[in-house]
């Protein structure tokens, strides 16, 4: 029997009683697909898995720095997700070129995990450019527009 | 004979039914989006078939695609999960037609269940007691409906969920004003304006009952309560239900076999019932057609793979579980880690999980799809894992609990283990027995 079955939660439990009775604080267990590491925790243990071809991960350093360099307000994303333009498909659009929005205007919603966020200027002014394209992910602190100060 | 099982799902359910595939010597083939192709399901599945874009509509919520990618792969069996098309009787018919098995009940079983006035009549139906109250077509026959019902009482939504559409009505007075805005916010929220009156039960338990059938008969594996929810959505469920008197107990889960053998069950399924905590009377709710989120918990305290039975019937078994053979050990709770930020309003909070450790040790269980580096994408739900601890007793799974959510750790995004442990300590929760105000009472200190 080759290691491709995964290990049951009972599997696990074994090897933590195992490791418990030794002077052992860690056990990798390597396996066809993945790395199983169980690691003592203060009076207890934890377990983690990971994929070893992996690249260590990286922080995603938001794109969006030479947008928010110009000069001019911007209106960015709270969250990462589906950018969208109006409340609902054939509905109108929050704002367009042109209008003009308080702080507290709703130009958008971001849809995150099946929750959706309204998204407000936070300045005022003339919205000058949608930056953001309507169903389309956006990450975190994304611009979504460009407005120009009123 | 079940050899080639397409699961038609993700996350950690996905990896559940794959673990169960792969011990029964199946071929687990998983359909993913292009959002899920480098996922934990993904890299333990024996094949993997792209369905189709990281938006829901286009992969997982796609009827066409998903029986395409299940035939095109050869698969002869889907199973669909929860959520997503899991109580879909269209997708189910489709599965059928295009030649394979649906890891599910009979269609008729789901449109049974279609809305809650439909589970409501059946439940009248197979003599189950349901909450005093009725059907309201319009305005009239509502306020007609609310004298019989009397108040306090409930406007539902016939296709709600979620507590959308759901208002509470104190007084006469309010009645009209409420009806409008139930019908106005059920219609935008599921295109039904239908709604319906129940009497409001003031202090209400969650409980629900695991059954199975196979067509003729149905047996149950015990209760589970689900009280603690926050906005409708479960946070931890336990089996059995702690501190409901032995003999309601027992009516409990007789009127859920009762039940599912009206209906000529085929499957998994779960009976909800409404258990008044002052009393312990208790009212029919519905019926879900599939496995659940908290289905661990009974597994915990029974011994039986749910998944398993699912796979058996579903290949044209008959039960080989007979209920005087279901023995019940002990106390189990399971707790869902969400990847949300509990303290800003329980912010969506997707990214990667740089640091994945989960508990590990006796009478714990993990199931999850997050790993060191763990991807959590933005477009779907956002439970990241469970934690299922399991005790002698309620007291001691409640100890379990507090010392395994002690050692958790996940870094790289926000979750709701904090919150899990805040609970954990609660001495109302370590009491047992709360009613579905609980979370609210505890979030508001």
């Amino acid at each position: 029997m080759s290691f491709d079955l995964p290990l049951t939660a009972e599997d696990v439990a074994e090897i933590v009683a195992i490791l418990d009775k030794t002077p052992y604080d860690r056990l990798d267990l390597r396996t066809s697909r993945f790395t199983l590491k169980i690691l003592r925790s203060g009076e207890g243990f934890t377990q983690e898995i990971s994929f070893a071809e992996d690249a260590p991960a990286v922080a995603v350093a938001a794109p969006e720095s030479e947008v928010a360099a110009e000069m001019g307000l911007v209106i960015r994303s709270p969250l990462p997700g589906t950018f969208y333009r109006a409340p609902q498909p054939g509905a109108a659009a929050f704002v367009e070129v042109g209008s003009a929005v308080e702080p507290d205007t709703v130009v958008a919603i971001v849809e995150t995990m099946k929750l959706m966020t309204s998204v407000m200027a936070g300045c005022s002014g003339i919205v000058e450019e949608i930056v953001a394209e309507n169903a389309k992910m956006v990450t975190a602190d994304a611009v979504l527009m460009r407005v120009k100060p009123a | 004979m079940i050899r080639r099982l397409f699961i038609a799902n993700r996350g950690e359910i996905a990896w559940r039914i794959l673990r169960t595939a792969k011990r029964l010597g199946m071929t687990a083939i998983l359909g993913v989006s292009e959002a899920d192709v480098e996922s934990f399901a993904a890299r333990m599945a024996d094949e993997v078939v792209l369905v189709g874009g990281a938006p829901s509509a286009e992969s997982y919520l796609n009827i066409e695609k998903v029986v395409a990618a299940a035939k095109g792969a050869g698969a002869d069996a889907v199973h669909p999960g929860y959520g997503f098309l899991s109580e879909n009787a269209a997708f189910g018919r489709a599965v059928r037609e295009a030649g394979m098995i649906f890891v599910g009940p009979e269609i008729a079983s789901l449109e049974a269940m279609g809305d809650k006035l439909m589970a409501r009549k059946a439940g009248i139906a197979a003599g189950l007691p349901v909450v005093p109250g009725g059907e309201a077509a319009d305005k009239e026959s509502a306020r007609a409906q609310a004298e019989v019902t009397g108040y306090p009482l409930l406007i539902k939504a016939v296709s709600g969920g979620g507590g959308r559409g759901m208002k509470r009505v104190d007084a006469p007075a309010q009645l009209d004003s409420q009806i409008d805005m139930a019908m106005a916010e059920a219609l935008a929220a599921f295109g039904d304006s239908r709604i319906y009156v129940e009497r409001f039960i003031g202090r209400g338990r969650h409980v629900e009952v695991q059954v199975l059938g196979d067509g003729e008969t149905a047996i149950h594996l015990g209760t589970r309560d689900c009280s603690i929810q926050r906005r409708f959505q479960k946070l931890v469920e336990e089996a059995p239900a702690f501190g409901i008197p032995a003999a309601r107990h027992g009516a409990i889960t007789s009127a859920a076999v009762k039940f599912a053998e009206h209906l000529n069950y085929r499957g998994a399924g779960t009976v909800e019932f409404l258990v008044d905590a002052t009393d312990f009377s208790f009212y029919f709710l519905e019926m879900n057609a599939r496995i659940q989120v908290e289905h661990p918990v009974t597994e915990a305290i029974t011994g039986v793979d749910l998944i398993e039975q699912q796979l058996l019937v579903a290949d044209g078994q008959k039960l080989t579980l007979e209920q005087g053979f279901v023995e019940f050990d002990g106390h189990a709770i399971e707790v869902r880690i969400n990847a949300e930020d509990f303290e800003k309003d329980f912010r969506p909070s997707p990214g990667r999980a740089v640091v994945a450790r989960w508990p590990a040790g006796p009478g714990i269980r993990v199931d999850t799809h997050i790993a060191a580096g763990g991807a959590v994408p933005p477009y779907y739900d956002s439970l990241i894992g469970k934690v299922i601890v399991h005790g002698r007793d309620r007291a001691e799974a409640v100890k379990k609990l507090a010392a395994a959510l002690e050692t958790l750790r996940i870094e790289g995004i926000a979750t709701t283990a904090l919150l899990h442990r805040k609970i954990a300590a609660d001495a109302r929760f370590v009491a047992g027995g709360v009613d579905t105000k609980f979370f609210e009472a505890f979030a508001h200190g």
